[in-house]
């Protein structure tokens, strides 16, 4: 059986910056194992711009962002295979993939980052009733096939869903010569960032109609129409408002799902908040040396926090193998989300083995405007941030610094919510 | 001319070919779809009933108890998946328990073996997921479930090694029947043959009523499921029925025969005929119903939901015979659960009935075994490395959420009707029906079938017809 220090599953962003990261904390056996033709995971079809802005103070397309740590990757000598598929790890850390070249191939770790990513909610997850004609497709999936194929997966379109890649599809359907006629997002707000709101749809005049959902698809081969109704406030459709749109395609951004099949099939916790694994202040999971970041984790809107994000995961596996990250003592913080905040990562906070800075991202589970983001320390407000707007498709952080915890030898928990003043 | 033309590609018709090509005979099977299980035998509930529910003496009764015997070593024969899980029919108050005792007084009548009343802390041991209300049951051991596709294809496929041909998109519009034959106009042209045989699902009324002066009249009676993902599929291990009521049996909650959970279906009675759509009311329904029965069924977990129709006869049981006012056509109508069970003694029935009318008689070379597609994951590591070494097609993963392999595909695109569409890929290997529901796979299953059909990506359906995928090319219409 062969084995390396560190196994990184997946070559997307998450997987490229954590096998960076390890390699410059001075791990040299390090493998990627991609399951796809190439590295870099969706960005590869991410065409528009945007990407990088914090990491790089530059607007890059996605397969540019991609690139500069592809790059970085083969500077640094990282192995990597690609069209190799992992199907099972064990708790040992032994990994077992398959590819065309070498057959079922094992390979002994000892220590695993995580970063697989995460799938589409698909048509049948979100129980829209109809038919099941051809016309259906997950944004992602559409924007595979008109950007990385060149086809056009339809002419009249009606988008489910004001997730991120939604409205990116919105104006990349236009931009290709398609009639984008409404998206539709259950919710009272959109689950996709402000920016791309304003210049997906509003700048097409794409009508974005919240509180609205399909309750119908029409079409035995190819779909023909599709029925959108005004939902109340449980999210129930309204009788009364339905209102039938003549169509071909249906798009649905409704919503990432973390691929976490190995990582529950090696028994790694799962936080059900996030279908993302538990993990502490390195990033490591409940199973020692097995680390996790980007959007298995936890599904990120930006790709800058996720190189961010996976840096660290990175360099603690790196920190574990040389023997430098201290045993878990168990006498952990526990970081309580509450008030409007709907999880934390990470969940729990060694402060022996923190950073000197640490990074606790989040998201709210509604829109606040004008309200606080506080910080508690047991029961004593720390921080008190005030924030115009925040909303749930707009992931939020506070930083949490080691020397202030310092002065809190017997901290038990961290309290994070949203207060109104 | 052909001996006999079979209507319909579904499970009864593929079944009556296969049986048929066992005897020396122009065999054709039409059907208007683009492939073999397109109809009511590709969405049901994929149980291999024991038999208690039929009326004692009734064709049902006899074909279900025969199609279960038969099942398992049919299973060997031509390789499909099929277990006996065992069966349960829950009584959920103790004033139906006379209704249950009768069932089973039924069942024994109808020859089921095995037949048992437990208690409901018995049900309980046996199944821990089956909610507290349930006071009693009905344990059937001889209840199984099946892959419907796998069966219908396997039948399929091994008549038409033996020589049956299949026409499909192939929509038969009327029938003439002239003095020594059938001439059926399709929009393919004029197919004439000796004998008809009727097995056209939901539409078998409609052949009927055109030969014959006794109508029959057939009720598309649609059913609404929803499947969740197999990390759902340990919930229940056996089939968990309710007493039959007024609208069949119920809502129903089962592992499928590769370990997703199914639960379903509504009873719904309609008037057209390709209504296969789900409607939020009896979604809801299913939802509600199933979690009287079994407790703990994770709904988030949902991967798709479907509708079927069954073909439900005024009569309520199955017809299969020759038309007295037109000899010569044989009916084999009215097929509904246990029409999927019953299929294989269904087959074996209308085969009889041509063997006697037609004089058939038996071929030499009959090649009675089918070998499926491959499955890599049956194999151990070492030959599945092997068999990756010789075909490294086997080590290209196409399907994330069910692994299955581009070799499988390739075998699933070239074996004897292939499948040329994504659903037809996806019914014969799996790929498309895990979790993300084809979201990865679909682009790559796509430039499969354009390569090995040598076909353009745009000329690729999901499910023939109408039903292409992508339909142009970017900036094509600017």
């Amino acid at each position: 059986m062969k084995s390396y220090d560190i196994v990184i599953i997946g070559g997307g962003p998450a997987g490229l910056a954590a096998a960076a990261a390890a390699k410059k904390s001075g791990i040299d056996s390090i493998l990627i194992l991609e399951r796809d033709r190439e590295l870099g995971g969706i960005l590869n079809q991410c065409i528009h711009n945007g990407f990088g802005l914090h990491t790089f103070k530059e607007e890059l397309t996605g397969p540019e962002y991609a690139r500069r740590f592809i790059d970085e990757v083969e500077e640094l000598k990282i192995e990597y295979l690609l069209n190799t598929m992992v199907i099972d790890i064990s708790k040992e850390k032994v990994v077992t993939a398959m590819n065309r070249q070498e057959g079922l191939f094992e390979i002994q770790a000892k220590a695993i980052v995580l970063a697989m990513g995460c799938r589409e909610r698909s048509r049948g997850a979100l129980n829209i009733p109809g038919y099941r004609p051809a016309g259906i497709f997950s944004a992602g999936t559409a924007q595979r096939l008109v950007n990385m194929e060149g086809f056009m997966p339809g002419r009249k379109v009606v988008i489910l869903g004001s997730g991120d890649i939604g409205l990116i599809m919105a104006r990349r359907m236009t931009l290709e010569g398609a009639k984008v006629q409404v998206v539709a997002e259950l919710m009272p707000y959109s689950g996709g960032l402000k920016r791309n709101i304003v210049q997906c749809l509003d700048d097409f005049g794409i009508p974005l109609k919240l509180s609205h959902t399909v309750v119908d698809i029409r079409g035995k081969y190819r779909v023909e129409g599709v029925t959108i109704a005004e939902v109340d406030t449980k999210g129930k459709p309204i009788p009364g408002t339905e209102v039938d749109y003549e169509c071909d395609t249906l798009l649905l951004s409704c919503g990432l799902i973390p691929e976490n099949e190995l990582s529950r099939g090696m028994g790694v916790e799962i936080e059900p908040v996030t279908s993302g694994p538990v993990v502490n202040e390195s990033l490591e999971t409940n199973i020692e040396g097995v680390f996790a970041c980007g959007n298995v984790l936890h599904v990120h809107d930006l790709v800058d926090y996720v190189s961010e994000e996976a840096t660290t995961a990175g360099h603690n596996a790196a920190r574990y193998v040389k023997g430098e990250l201290e045993e878990n003592r168990g006498n952990e913080i526990r970081l309580i989300p509450t008030g409007g905040v709907r999880y934390t990562v990470p969940k729990t906070i060694d402060a022996g083995r923190m950073a000197d800075e640490l990074t606790v991202r989040f998201r709210v589970g509604a829109v606040f405007k004008n309200c606080y983001i506080s910080v508690y320390y047991d029961d004593e407000r720390v921080a008190h941030r005030k924030r115009p707007v925040m909303a749930p498709g707009e992931m939020e952080e506070v930083k949490i610094k080691k020397e202030n915890l310092a002065s809190y030898p017997n901290l038990k928990t961290i309290t994070i919510k949203i207060e109104e003043a | 001319m052909y001996d006999i033309v079979i209507i319909g590609a579904g499970v009864s018709g593929c079944a009556a070919a296969r049986e048929l090509s066992r005897y020396q005979a122009r065999i054709c099977v039409v059907d208007k779809e683009e492939d073999v299980c397109c109809g009511t035998s590709k969405a049901n509930s994929a149980i291999v009933h024991a038999g208690h529910d039929a009326e004692p003496g009734s064709l049902m009764a006899r074909l279900n108890l025969e199609g279960n015997r038969m099942m398992e070593e049919l299973s060997h024969e031509l390789d499909f998946s099929f277990r006996r899980n065992g069966s349960l029919v829950l009584c959920m108050s103790e004033d139906e328990m006379p209704a249950l005792q009768a069932l089973y007084e039924r069942g024994v009548k109808n020859g089921v073996e095995g037949l048992q009343i437990l208690t409901g802390d018995e049900v309980r041991k046996m199944e821990p997921n089956v909610t507290e209300e349930a006071v009693g049951a009905l344990y059937a051991p001889t209840g199984g479930i099946v892959c419907p596709f796998g069966l219908t294809i396997a039948l399929a496929e091994n008549a038409a090694v033996n020589g049956v041909e299949f026409r499909f998109n192939t929509e038969v519009e009327t029938i003439r029947k002239s003095e020594d034959c059938f001439e059926l106009e399709t929009k393919n042209g004029t197919i004439k043959t000796r004998f008809v045989v009727n097995a056209a699902g939901v539409y078998a009324d409609k052949f009927h009523n055109m030969v014959s002066g006794t109508k029959i009249h057939i009720t598309p009676r649609r059913g609404d499921y929803c499947l969740l993902d197999k990390t759902a599929g340990n919930l229940v291990d056996k089939t968990i029925f309710t007493l039959p009521g007024k609208y069949g049996k119920g809502i129903l909650v089962t592992p499928t025969i590769h370990g997703n959970l199914l639960l379903g279906p509504t009873a719904n009675d309609i008037e057209d005929k390709e209504g296969t759509n789900t409607t939020q009311a009896e979604l809801e329904e299913v939802i509600t119903k199933a979690q009287r029965n079994v407790k703990n069924i994770p709904m988030k977990q949902v991967i798709t939901s479907f509708a079927g129709l069954r073909a439900h006869e005024d009569g309520h049981d199955f017809i299969i015979k020759e038309l007295e006012d037109c000899p010569g056509f044989i009916d084999c109508a009215g097929i509904e659960s246990p029409g999927l069970t019953s299929a294989p003694a269904i087959g074996k029935f209308v085969a009889e009935i041509l063997r006697d009318k037609a004089q058939l008689q038996e071929k030499e070379n009959f090649i009675a075994k089918r070998k499926g597609i491959l499955d890599p994951k049956t194999l151990s590591k070492e030959e599945r490395s092997e068999l990756i070494r010789k075909n490294p097609a086997y080590g290209n993963i196409i399907c994330r959420c069910e692994t299955i392999s581009e070799g499988e595909i390739l075998d699933a695109i070239h074996r004897p009707l292939g499948a040329h569409s994504l659903d037809g890929v996806k019914r014969r290997t799996r790929a498309g029906m895990g979790r993300c529901q084809a979201g990865f796979c679909s682009p790559r299953t796509m430039d499969i079938l354009a390569r090995e059909l040598e076909i353009d990506m745009r000329e690729i359906t999901k499910s023939g017809g109408e039903s292409k995928i992508v339909v142009g090319l970017d900036k094509d219409r600017l």
